[in-house]
């Protein structure tokens, strides 16, 4: 059974069509990430799956759940990690835990909060007020919270954007750790290497649809092939090399201040410069062809 | 694309015992870290207000009211005004700001908890806290000769009904103006002619015919006559008072319900 199901789902905001049409499974027991720029719908996505946005057109189910209707057994089944922390700043880090344990009808609150101390290696700050505790650890503390109930479908929703690579590092250990256990994770992001490492499967979101889905390593063999040049020269060179690269066949994409021209084993000899950096093709490369935006 | 039902399908009913009381737990677990400053504000306000209007009229220019000693007149009055200064004021602005700046309602509705759930746990909770401040002028107004009554014990339902209607338009208003400050206008134009037409601290009879039709329709007037009934005896219009209120509080609640379900929900 796929633990979400989502067919032609429609979500217009006025004039603004956010979720275009969108069709995604997700099965049971994978991590599959949602990468998309900014605005592509990922959010919206979310929200429809929590029941905080009604679609105006399509089927929603999930963990066998029809959505809206029945989206608050859903909720009391899932575990969503939101992209803003929301936590109680005030409150001790245990009693953030235990309220959330009670909202989600836990029935040995204790112990529950206890596992999730551990989870997020707070054990020793549970009395600590959580504007106490470092960005890394509040992040750990909401991550926690999420997983409160042992929820069998877990959404992250850019769990770790504006992060620093340090706390984000920790972050992907737990998520890792999560998806070790057997958990359904869909997660939202806009950091390629993010669902580089993390995830099962990648569904590339743009404009409100899914454009492209796989594993990482057969997105990059469809799209990207097995290598990228990337040159860096003045833009009057940059912009010649574009011209002849695609005249041959090949598909280029801007790279910051250089150009990566990608699918390279396929060029002629001599249809590389010497200077260029010929490195092996990345997601980062297929996210940028499908859809024409910088990655981060 | 189909799936298969779960074999142990959850069904959740509307307005869960659970949910209410999982709501509750967070604004207990976050008022054990300021209940010191809002209960100093809460009973200090409404004191300055007694001792002020109270002591100072008595003293100067007002002996008695309705045959009442002044002072007791104005402090089985001022239960209502701690009742609205400490439920219309804490739900408009705590609701706005659990929503708009610490995006605390999206974590919430993200567990299983539904809009209804969510505006009824606030409003219980708040009006649980402005039944116990409101009894507050009433329990000082003892010192200056009030004499305790049996009928005093329903003031802490009367509080709370009332709190429970003040709690829920907070929450409407927090659900419908788009800035803080656009709470001056809810202030000024509904909280303080509130307020001042209860008849805490002057007989609305004395007002022009007009406004104390519209000053019958403040449910703060008819929370002023039952606390006033509950110490010096009660009337049978009083059902009738106690029955506008909870019409207030029953409005109220489904108004607030209905704007956080637009204001939350896309």
């Amino acid at each position: 059974m796929a633990a979400i199901e989502l067919s032609g789902v429609v979500k217009r905001f006025g004039a603004i069509t956010a979720v275009d049409g969108l069709d995604l499974d997700v099965p049971e027991g994978i991590c599959l990430g949602l990468l998309g720029p900014n605005g592509a719908g990922k959010s919206t996505t979310m929200r429809l799956l929590t029941g905080q946005a009604i679609a105006d057109a399509g089927e929603l189910r999930v963990l066998g759940y029809e959505l809206p209707g029945q989206s608050k057994p859903a909720r009391a089944e899932m575990g969503v990690v939101p992209q803003l922390d929301n936590l109680d700043v005030d409150v001790t880090v245990e009693d953030n835990l235990a309220v959330y344990a009670r909202l989600y009808r836990v029935k040995d609150v204790g112990a529950a909060v206890d596992r999730c101390l551990d989870l997020a290696r707070l054990r020793d700050r549970r009395r600590d007020a959580v504007d106490k505790l470092s960005g890394g650890m509040r992040r750990r503390l909401l991550l926690a919270r999420g997983l409160v109930h042992e929820p069998r479908l877990v959404l992250l929703d850019e769990p770790t954007v504006g992060l620093d690579p340090q706390i984000r590092t920790e972050l992907w250990t737990l998520i890792g750790d999560l998806k070790a256990r057997g958990a359904t994770i869909l997660m939202s992001t806009h950091y390629i290497e993010e669902a580089e490492r993390l995830a099962d499967e990648v569904a590339v979101m743009h404009q409100g649809k899914i454009i492209s889905r796989g594993r990482p390593a057969d997105l990059i063999a469809e799209h990207a092939g097995r290598q990228t040049a990337e040159v860096y020269a003045p833009p009057q060179r940059l912009s010649e090399l574009r011209t002849s690269a695609e005249a041959a066949g090949l598909r280029v994409r801007p790279a910051g201040p250089a150009i990566a021209i990608v699918g390279s084993e396929r060029a002629a000899d001599g249809g590389i410069p010497e200077d260029a950096v010929v490195r092996a093709a990345t997601l980062e490369d297929v996210f940028v062809l499908l859809t024409g935006e910088e990655a981060e | 694309m189909s799936a298969e039902a779960p074999a142990r399908q959850r069904t959740m009913r509307r307005l869960e015992p659970a949910a209410i009381a999982g709501v509750m737990s967070r604004e207990v677990a976050n008022f054990r870290t300021y209940w010191r400053g809002t209960t100093f504000s809460s009973v200090l306000e409404p004191l300055v207000y007694l001792l002020a209007f109270g002591l100072g009229l008595s003293a100067t220019l007002v002996d008695e009211v309705e045959g009442i000693p002044y002072i007791q007149f104005v402090g089985t009055g001022m239960v209502a005004t701690a009742v609205i200064f400490s439920s219309a004021l804490p739900s408009m602005f705590g609701t706005f700001v659990k929503h708009r700046f610490q995006n605390t309602y999206e974590a919430i509705l993200a567990a299983p908890v539904d809009v209804e759930e969510l505006v009824s746990a606030e409003m219980l909770w708040i009006a649980g806290r402005s039944a116990v401040y409101g009894c507050v002028p009433l329990i000082v107004t003892f010192f200056w000769g009030l004499d305790p009554a049996w009928g005093m014990l329903l003031v802490p339902i009367f509080a709370f009904v009332t709190a429970l209607g003040f709690a829920g338009f907070g929450v409407a208003m927090a659900a419908t103006v788009a800035k803080i400050d656009q709470f001056n206008y809810v202030t000024a134009l509904f909280v303080t002619p509130l307020f001042l037409v209860a008849g805490t601290f002057f007989p609305i009879n004395g007002l022009p015919e007009g406004v104390q039709v519209i000053a019958q329709a403040n449910p703060l007037h008819q929370l002023v006559e039952l606390v006033r009934g509950g110490a010096f005896g009660y009337e049978w219009v009083d059902l009738a008072r106690f029955a506008f209120l909870l019409a207030f509080a029953i409005v109220t609640w489904r108004v607030a319900v209905a704007r956080m379900k637009r204001r939350l929900i896309d």
